[in-house]
């Protein structure tokens, strides 16, 4: 398993890849947070990230399918899955050491925004003047929403060889499981009988539970079923393959 | 026993692309495996190395099956699968390095280091692999399978594109190999059966049709013998060859008349006397060399025909 992790790092960090997310996911959200004048907090008279976690989920979005795209959707392309799966390792140390590698590249892109909370600490008047706890407990959503986002992509590259394709369901798949659902509650068919379960099959619902500083386990185990489930339906598509 | 088949049956829908085949490979053979495209060749191959599961029937190697023990088969096994797939954006120490983890192999370094000599990989080691000419692509691959010092060697292929040097390295590298390792090698040039395997097994719509050492495949057809001859006046009455026993077939060619025999016995000595008693002057007489070709082609058309 860690030498699959170790060559995929390798690779996203010898191309450009790696810096691209890096940068663009560093420069979208800082454009957000800095700049645009509807959204700065400089404009905004509060100390807060708010702006960070509401933008990131949609920049990552598009950016983490942009990364899982190519994880087995290329393999399969090459042939290159051929070679891997006749190596004495095991289906799950292929999915494990292809998927931590995808999430330390996203948690790379998220480790360099503690720079925005310490100039926001600084700022504030009084300097420090801002909800640290509710912060924390934002980063710890947004690490699981990154989490669910990259399982997700990578099982849509399993299920194809055309890294497009791999993409566009990854990149729908996310907004469905994030967005959809809480605007499904809200249609008139399911007010007062499902709505609240409906919602809360969303991953908008447990991030922003999250958000405010409370861990809840629920959240938690929401979020890690989310990730056992396309992880195993990984490694059923890798499966399916051999019949 | 170092690899046996049993029974092996691969169906894609209701097309059978591997049907009931079942051979034995003891240790220290070079076997060739033969078929035309589509035969089945690469299936079974893929099977073996545990990359896609039979529909009926097992396979063992070195007595592990592939149904209950996989791993315990892959860890035996170095494969070169078909086309030859390589991480062509890695450079060939750092993707004989991963694969040696992969392996988890102790002394990664010296191990590459050894492979990249034996493979002759010397002077293209730091360069990536997508920079590579086919014929040190392919040692690359063949470097991964062996990277474990397996006691089985799967090669799919392997001198397909090559030029006639790289075909000469690449060969003389697998018969070195074959020397302490069972070796399946399936090909489409028949020349290089005969230059390295001891042993040669023909598939044919899945189904075996052929097994047998190499020295000993030409009996196949025995029963069948073309010997042309050339008389200083080859205008004579044909008619009279015919008298000769077992003989199917007399006809002109541009390279003289050919006399197609199905009677195990030489003729040769025949056609003399028969030329000497009609007072002909035989100035060349040759009896065609049955090729490994020839067999495989009669056995795999006699099926289609069929």
């Amino acid at each position: 398993m860690l030498s699959i992790y170790w060559k995929e790092i390798n690779s996203f960090f010898s191309s450009l890849i790696a810096y691209m997310v890096i940068a663009v996911f560093l420069v979208m959200t800082g454009l957000f947070m800095w700049v645009f004048t509807d959204t700065s907090i400089l404009d905004y008279n509060y100390a807060t990230l708010e702006q960070l976690f509401s933008i990131a989920p949609l920049v990552f979005l598009f950016l983490i399918p942009a990364v899982t795209m190519s994880t087995f959707a290329e393999e399969n392309q090459k042939g290159t899955i051929e070679f891997l799966s006749t190596k004495p390792i095991t289906d799950f140390q292929i999915v494990m050491g292809k998927y931590l590698a995808n999430f330390t590249l996203v948690l790379f892109a998220l480790l360099p925004t503690l720079i925005y909370y310490y100039s926001v600490h600084v700022l504030g008047s009084p300097p420090g003047n801002l909800d640290s706890g509710g912060i924390l407990g934002s980063y710890i959503g947004l690490t699981f929403l990154a989490a669910v986002f990259v399982a997700i992509g990578m099982w849509s590259s399993s299920i194809t060889n055309n890294q497009i394709v791999a993409f566009i369901v990854g990149a729908f798949l996310c907004f469905f499981f994030h967005w959809a659902f809480s605007y499904l509650a809200k249609l008139p068919v399911f007010t007062g009988s499902l709505d609240s379960f409906i919602n809360k099959i969303g991953i908008n619902y447990h991030y922003s539970s999250i958000s405010r500083g409370v861990l809840d386990s629920r959240d938690i185990i929401y979020f890690i079923s989310m990730i056992t489930i396309f992880i195993i339906a990984t490694l059923t598509s890798l499966n399916w393959r051999k019949s | 026993m170092s690899l046996s088949v049993q029974s092996l049956t691969k169906e894609y829908g209701n097309q059978k692309a591997v049907n009931d085949l079942s051979f034995d490979v003891s240790g220290g053979t070079i076997m060739g495996f033969l078929g035309p495209n589509g035969a089945g060749k690469s299936t079974t191959m893929k099977i073996v190395s545990c990359y896609l599961s039979p529909t009926h029937g097992t396979a063992e190697v070195c007595g592990y099956d592939i149904h209950k023990n996989p791993l315990a088969v892959r860890k035996h096994i170095g494969y070169l699968p078909e086309h030859n797939p390589l991480y062509l954006d890695m450079y060939v120490r750092e993707y004989l390095q991963f694969v040696a983890g992969i392996h988890k192999i102790s002394n990664k370094t010296n191990r590459v280091k050894d492979l990249i000599e034996m493979t002759g990989l010397g002077k293209e080691q730091h360069k990536q692999i997508g920079a590579l000419s086919k014929g040190y692509r392919q040692r690359v691959g063949l470097a991964q399978a062996i990277i474990h010092d397996p006691n089985v060697l799967i090669l799919d292929e392997p001198t397909s594109g090559l030029d006639m040097n790289q075909l000469v390295d690449i060969r003389n590298l697998i018969i070195e190999l074959g020397k302490t390792k069972t070796v399946i090698l399936s090909t489409h040039i028949m020349q290089e059966v005969q230059a390295m395997c001891d042993r040669v097994i023909i598939i044919n719509n899945g189904a075996l049709v052929a097994d047998d050492p190499i020295d000993r495949l030409s009996e196949r057809i025995s029963g069948e013998q073309v010997v042309t001859i050339n008389l200083l006046d080859n205008n004579v009455d044909l008619n009279r060859l015919k008298k000769i026993k077992g003989v199917t077939k007399v006809a002109y060619t541009q390279d003289g008349i050919v006399i197609t025999s199905d009677f195990d016995d030489d003729i040769r000595q025949q056609i003399f006397e028969h030329a000497v008693a009609s007072g002909w002057v035989i100035i060349e007489m040759k009896k065609e060399e049955v090729s490994v070709e020839h067999v495989f082609q009669k056995l795999t058309k006699e099926i289609k025909d069929a």
